[in-house]
């Protein structure tokens, strides 16, 4: 029994890691159809935001909760007007530039953090679960991803600018027709989004180290999630982040992690191969 | 039968191999020597991109898979057999038959272009993080240990063929692996000139059109997929037999810096890639000894300058430049002509 909810909650935190690190680049992708490939470094970034954040005695939730995000934001907004906004409508060339991006920033952190693994341990303790130990920091970070995906399915769901957002990525040239400014649309998008990939490097940094080459460990599996969800950003992601964390654990259980990822990566490309446009081509289509 | 567009180029490649490989052992140090064979063999790692990139227009994110496929199965194969000779074709055939099923998929699945960077990456990054995990007696394959983080150190050098006790010389590596870079070049050119080659650059610049002509697209990438597989394998191995096979041959930087060297050279040439592939590598051998900047700095920075500024390449760039200049030329010539008529 007590083996049975530690399963259930072990299952649970690795599907609200995975949605955490695919939600930033979702929301770009979904939105813009841009893949950015610093998104890992966006991830990063974050995760040293708050490490030297809470080294300057900021408060921990405060440097993961809003520095984090404010910091990797303000970088994206830069990133969007200094480079993405010349590459519209070229994906390839925006990938290649991303990618050009991602290598400069490992280049960047690498010169001036060093090459060396930083942390802050993770707040709140753990508590017992009959004979198990659980961490609280796991459960906090699963209702924060919760309330991230309900609050970015309200935005774009009721809110007016959630629907001039979702018209500008249907039909571009008639949102803009109707005097949605599709520049501001498209850097607004790109901020929130680094912003959330800011966010999930706060709040990663205390799980796992934060060393400049980090992003590589997570941006493959956020990719996978993304194009496997399809076009809609909360949906897609959601079902895919929780279909392949289920594929990736299961795994993992029965022979190890290295193991899982492959699992996961196999059942992404089966799954592609079948629905070419990801879950969300097909099944629930329109939904944000 | 070659046509003279064909033949030319691969004429003069075929002498300018045959110079560099007579030349260089004369003329250089050991160490130089060397160098200039991880150079050539990375040459052959941009020529296999600079063909199914520029002109089967597949954007594969994870060549880096297949280059160190080659490496690791040459290391295997010839720990196994105690012989490079047999460890030739597993080199080329592993990578060629992991290009075949995972491009089974992603063809026959009608992936469009970004979805299909982001597996062949994925891929690229999973394989590293497998290579990485290899370490204990658990992972060997015969009497090969995959040695995981370490790699493997004990990387057999070439030999003559059939005859494991004579290793080649370093002038001999060198002249192997300057010739495997003319053969795979010549390869390519050969390829291009045949109606087989036509349909494939048919299908680069209108799929649907292409396959209302009869061709089929998804064969055709899959087949120029597979043999820019078996020639980055090749590449993959001839780095290994003058470095070491390491997991880092799966790693991003890896994977990042064969399509800088085809952005750099210019999307659909074959020299382009190559050129850029030594002008950039010497580059950031120079910055790494230096050691003030980081060489994955001045990376980012070459591909994000080229993409905004050249996105063309440079040898196509200066290419044009050339003609404009020329056209400039007889334009001014002829408008001198008129003037003096009508004087």
């Amino acid at each position: 029994m007590e083996l049975l909810a530690l399963t259930l909650l072990q299952v649970l935190n690795s599907i609200a890691g995975l949605a955490l690190v695919s939600f930033g680049l979702a929301v770009i992708f979904g939105m813009m159809r841009v893949i950015n490939l610093a998104h890992g470094e966006f991830i990063m970034l974050g995760g040293f935001a708050t490490v030297f954040a809470h080294g300057m005695g900021v408060n921990i939730w405060i440097a993961m909760l809003v520095i984090s995000p404010l910091a990797v934001g303000a970088l994206g907004l830069v990133v969007e007007r200094l480079i993405i906004r010349h590459l519209y409508g070229r994906m390839i060339d925006t990938m290649l530039a991303t990618w050009g991006l991602s290598l400069l920033l490992i280049g960047l952190a690498t010169t001036f953090f060093g090459n060396r693994v930083m942390g802050v341990s993770a707040p709140l303790g753990s508590f017992a679960l009959g004979a198990y130990s659980v961490s609280w920091y796991e459960q906090v970070i699963l209702i924060i991803v919760c309330l991230l995906y309900a609050a970015g399915y309200a935005l774009l769901r009721f809110t007016r600018w959630g629907l001039m957002a979702r018209a500008t990525m249907q039909l571009p040239e008639m949102a803009a027709s109707l005097g949605v400014a599709r520049t501001r649309v498209f850097a607004t998008t790109f901020t929130v989004g680094a912003a959330l990939s800011g966010l999930a490097g706060g709040l990663l940094a205390p799980l796992a180290g934060v060393v400049p080459t980090m992003g590589a460990a997570y941006v493959a599996k956020a990719f996978i999630t993304v194009i496997t969800g399809g076009a809609s950003v909360v949906v897609g992601s959601g079902i895919s982040a929780t279909l392949l964390s289920v594929v990736g654990t299961g795994a993992t259980y029965l022979a190890n992690p290295v193991i899982g990822d492959v699992a996961l990566l196999a059942a992404a490309i089966v799954l592609l191969r079948l629905l070419p446009t990801g879950i969300t081509g097909r099944i629930f289509k329109g939904y944000p | 039968m070659m046509t003279t567009s064909t033949k030319w180029p691969c004429v003069a490649a075929i002498g300018v191999g045959l110079a560099a490989a007579l030349l260089v052992p004369q003329m250089a140090e050991t160490h130089t020597l060397l160098n200039a064979t991880i150079y050539t063999s990375l040459a052959i790692y941009a020529l296999s991109m600079a063909l199914i990139w520029g002109y089967g227009g597949i954007l594969c994110f994870g060549q880096a898979a297949f280059f160190g496929l080659g490496a690791y199965a040459y290391a295997v194969a010839g720990i196994n057999f105690g012989d490079s000779t047999f460890a030739l074709p597993a080199a080329v055939l592993v990578p060629a038959l992991f290009a075949a099923v995972l491009g089974y998929f992603v063809f026959y699945g009608r992936l469009t272009d970004v979805y299909f960077s982001v597996i062949t990456l994925t891929v690229t990054l999973i394989l590293y993080k497998l290579a990485n995990s290899t370490a204990g007696e658990a992972y060997r394959i015969g009497e090969a240990r995959l040695g995981g983080f370490n790699g493997m150190p004990d990387t057999p050098p070439l030999n003559l063929p059939f005859d494991p006790a004579q290793p080649l010389t370093p002038a001999q590596g060198f002249a192997v692996t300057i010739a495997a870079l003319v053969a795979c070049y010549v390869l390519c050119k050969w390829i291009l000139s045949t109606p087989y080659g036509r349909a494939i650059v048919a299908v680069r610049e209108n799929e649907v059109r292409a396959e209302l002509l009869g061709h089929d697209a998804r064969f055709i990438k899959l087949t120029v997929f597979v043999i820019g597989a078996a020639i980055a394998g090749l590449s993959g191995m001839l780095f290994a037999t003058s470095v070491f096979v390491s997991p880092t041959v799966f790693s991003l930087a890896n994977a990042a810096q064969v399509l800088i060297w085809v952005v750099v050279g210019g999307i659909g040439t074959l020299v382009g890639p190559i050129l850029a592939c030594g002008l950039l590598q010497a580059l950031s051998a120079y910055l790494g000894k230096i050691g003030f900047i980081d060489p994955a700095v001045m990376l980012g920075l070459v591909l994000i300058g080229s993409v905004l500024l050249a996105p063309k390449g440079l040898l196509p760039m200066a290419c044009g430049g050339f003609t404009q200049a020329k056209r400039r030329l007889r334009n001014a010539r002829s408008a001198g002509l008129e003037r003096s008529h009508a004087s």
